[in-house]
């Protein structure tokens, strides 16, 4: 018979991982829970996923490509900023719903025991089904434009985006923590959110920044979309180095996320 | 024969800091305010933080429990407000921390203190039953194979795929109470979940829990405010008290223990100056005139207020209200009533006045108490709703206990009419 001893909390035990692996299902409840009242109620669904970025795309296409002339490493703009929106998008909408999970299950959180961790990983894992969707309109424009990424560069691609996945996890731990206790937070994220597009090559090619360009790799997203966009439309080679930054950078990231998360994990329920 | 310890609390102890507590959350802003409106204060109060001396207003809601619960057994926990009872499940169940102290647990534990928790409204009945049951902790395959009798005993097959946004309170309630009570943890923790429901279905849910406690032995723990429940269930009940434990043992010895020494010396009431009539002061009375906030089914007690006339007054109504539990207002008393609805002459001073309520007549529940005073042609009226309240408690050994063993049934007073049974048939 499993023995339980509950004593104040330390903040943090190897076996709170293990515990996350027993509510499993939980986690996959929570998940099927969130697709499928994601798009209740609307007239479009699940096509959302692929509306948003493709208008997104439609729109900086023209004015970014046509327009403002935006240099893109000699391939179609509609296909580099896709690239790069498609990473943005589930980076930035994993980010804004981690970062509101715990608020969001207030009143599970208050009522009923299970891994708090369990809230934010749900979140990310909701934005991939997205991602996956969104994906599809990238294959059709890739052979549209007929391009086709190379073994290696298919091998990378999971490697991206396991790094993506870390940076909006670990970001989405910390700001999820505090938002607990300010709720400036959901005022805050939009901005930073904005900001740190513009702070990452989606709509502009990181060579702009000349020999600098490393400066910007420690910002995680630099290295995947910039590599992504290597792997699949070969504007350049797929620099390891960068991965590797961006990998050690994300890592930083999510420890700190989830030192911050189970340091507070405390007191969520007394406060939230 | 002696059952196992299943489980074992030793010294707990749980601190809130009571900014934290009644402040909810804080807005970044209040705390940049704070540092510019008073720097000094704040670097004061920061140092004094790293230097270790405590400056926050300590609150501890649990003190120092010690108690072992043994296996199969079925433990209430009663209580007044405030008595760290609702604290008590919460660590229990995990959901917050101790300060201090540990809790050794053998078995599962299902805890229960909210029924449909989780429940999403755009789920329908069917979706909800198993995102609901792994959130109580079941594995599908179990609610699963429940799935069918969930159903039944919720008696909503038929709305099974409809949204649970659209059904009605009760339908949503039966069903939530139906995937918990089917829950099979080796102890479950209750709150005070029963106090919602129909009474038909509550009285089912009750059967239910109490056989399947007899059957495989489970351990329960279970707050409640309905003394007839704890005392139709429970086998131990613990008495909590400003966060201690101030007895344990035999449910009928702690009960009466309780209804013998809860008294409370009232609530004094904020006099309104710019009022010609205004309260200062209102409390229950048992029939000695003892103040208490809990009272006997069976036995007659008072309301009682003291009051302040600060101008001098010819038509003046003081007048007393009481709601039950469910929101309902059950009576509504006035002074006038003494004088046949003549109003009363008050010149300037202090006054009590006491009103008697005699015993079997309201319903056991817990009910709030409204003051009102008026004074005839004006507007000028002292109105205090929610004054207090207090618990009318079945003592469940009143020789007229109609309302059945859980004491659930909705009426709001106890009826004691006459009857006559002849026989019309000739012989």
């Amino acid at each position: 018979m499993q023995t339980t001893i509950i004593k104040p909390k330390k903040i943090f035990r190897w076996n709170d991982l293990r515990e996350i692996w027993q509510y499993k299902e939980l986690l996959y409840f929570f998940t099927w829970r969130d697709l499928k009242v994601r798009y209740k109620q609307t007239a479009l669904g699940a096509a959302w996923a692929i509306f948003q970025p493709f208008m997104t795309m439609v729109v900086f296409t023209i004015f970014f490509g046509k327009l403002a002339k935006m240099p893109s490493d000699g391939v179609p703009y509609p296909i580099f900023v896709y690239t790069g929106l498609l990473f943005w998008q589930f980076f930035s909408s994993a980010l804004s719903s981690t970062s509101s999970c715990l608020i969001a299950n207030q009143s599970i959180i208050t009522k009923v025991y299970f891994p708090r961790l369990i809230l934010p990983i749900t979140s990310v894992i909701t934005q991939l089904v997205d991602f996956a969707i969104a994906a599809t309109i990238l294959v059709g424009m890739m052979i549209y434009y007929g391009y086709h990424p190379n073994l290696l560069g298919i091998l990378v691609l999971p490697i991206l985006l396991i790094i993506c996945f870390m940076a909006a996890v670990g970001l989405g731990l910390f700001l999820a923590a505090i938002n607990v206790k300010y709720r400036d937070v959901r005022y805050i994220l939009p901005y930073f959110i904005q900001m740190l597009m513009f702070l990452t090559p989606v709509i502009y090619p990181a060579s702009i920044a000349g020999k600098y360009s490393w400066i910007l790799a420690i910002n995680p997203m630099t290295g995947v979309i910039q590599n992504a966009r290597a792997a699949l439309l070969g504007t350049a080679k797929i620099n390891g180095l960068l991965i590797f930054i961006s990998f050690v950078a994300t890592s930083v990231l999510l420890a700190i996320g989830i030192v911050m998360f189970k340091k507070t994990e405390r007191y969520f329920a007394d406060i939230i | 024969m002696e059952q196992p310890t299943i489980i074992e609390i030793k010294g707990l102890g749980k601190r809130y800091n009571i900014n934290h507590h009644r402040g909810g959350y804080i807005a970044l802003r209040d705390v940049i305010a704070n540092v510019f409106r008073a720097p000094f204060a704040f670097l004061k109060f920061k140092a004094k933080q790293l230097a270790g001396i405590d400056v926050k207003e300590e609150f501890w809601a649990l003190k120092n429990v010690n108690i072992d619960i043994k296996k199969g057994e079925i433990v209430g926990i009663i209580g007044p407000n405030g008595s760290g009872k609702s604290t008590l499940l919460k660590i229990l169940s995990q959901i917050t921390p101790p300060t201090t102290g540990e809790v050794k647990i053998k078995g599962k534990v299902g805890s229960l203190l909210e029924v449909g928790t989780g429940f999403h409204p755009e789920l329908t009945g069917r979706e909800n039953i198993f995102l609901n049951g792994a959130i109580l902790g079941m594995e599908r395959k179990e609610v699963a194979e429940k799935f069918d009798r969930i159903v039944e005993f919720a008696g909503i097959a038929q709305f099974l795929d409809t949204p649970v946004k659209y059904y009605s309170s009760g339908m949503y309630v039966r069903l939530a109470f139906s995937v918990a009570a089917h829950m099979e943890p080796d102890i479950l923790i209750i709150d005070e979940v029963l106090a919602v429901g129909d009474a038909e279905f509550q009285k089912k849910c009750l059967g239910k829990m109490d056989e399947v406690t007899k059957q495989d032995g489970r351990t329960i723990l279970f707050v409640s405010h309905n003394l007839a429940a704890i005392q139709s269930l429970c086998t131990k009940t613990i008495l909590l008290q400003k966060g201690e434990i101030k007895a344990a043992g035999d449910t009928n010895e702690i009960i009466k223990q309780y209804l013998e020494e809860m008294t409370t010396q009232g609530v004094e009431l904020k006099p309104d100056l710019n009022k010609d009539v205004t309260f200062t002061k209102a409390w229950i009375a048992d029939e000695n005139g003892v103040a208490t906030d809990i009272i006997d089914v069976s036995k007659n007690f008072k309301i009682c207020a003291e009051f302040s006339v600060q101008k001098e007054t010819n038509n003046a109504e003081i007048s007393f209200g009481l709601k039950n539990s469910e929101g309902m207002n059950v009576i509504f008393t006035s002074l006038s009533e003494k004088n046949k609805g003549e109003f009363e002459h008050l010149p300037t001073g202090k006054y009590s006045v006491v009103s008697g309520v005699r015993g079997n007549f309201l319903m056991p529940s817990i009910y709030t108490l409204l003051v009102a005073a008026h004074v005839r042609g004006s507007k000028n009226i002292d109105h205090c709703p929610d004054v207090l309240s207090f618990t009318i408690a079945d003592n469940g050994r009143t020789p007229m206990s109609p309302y059945g063993k859980y004491g659930l049934a909705h009426c709001a007073v106890l009826t004691n009419c006459d009857w006559k049974i002849e026989s019309l048939s000739s012989e």
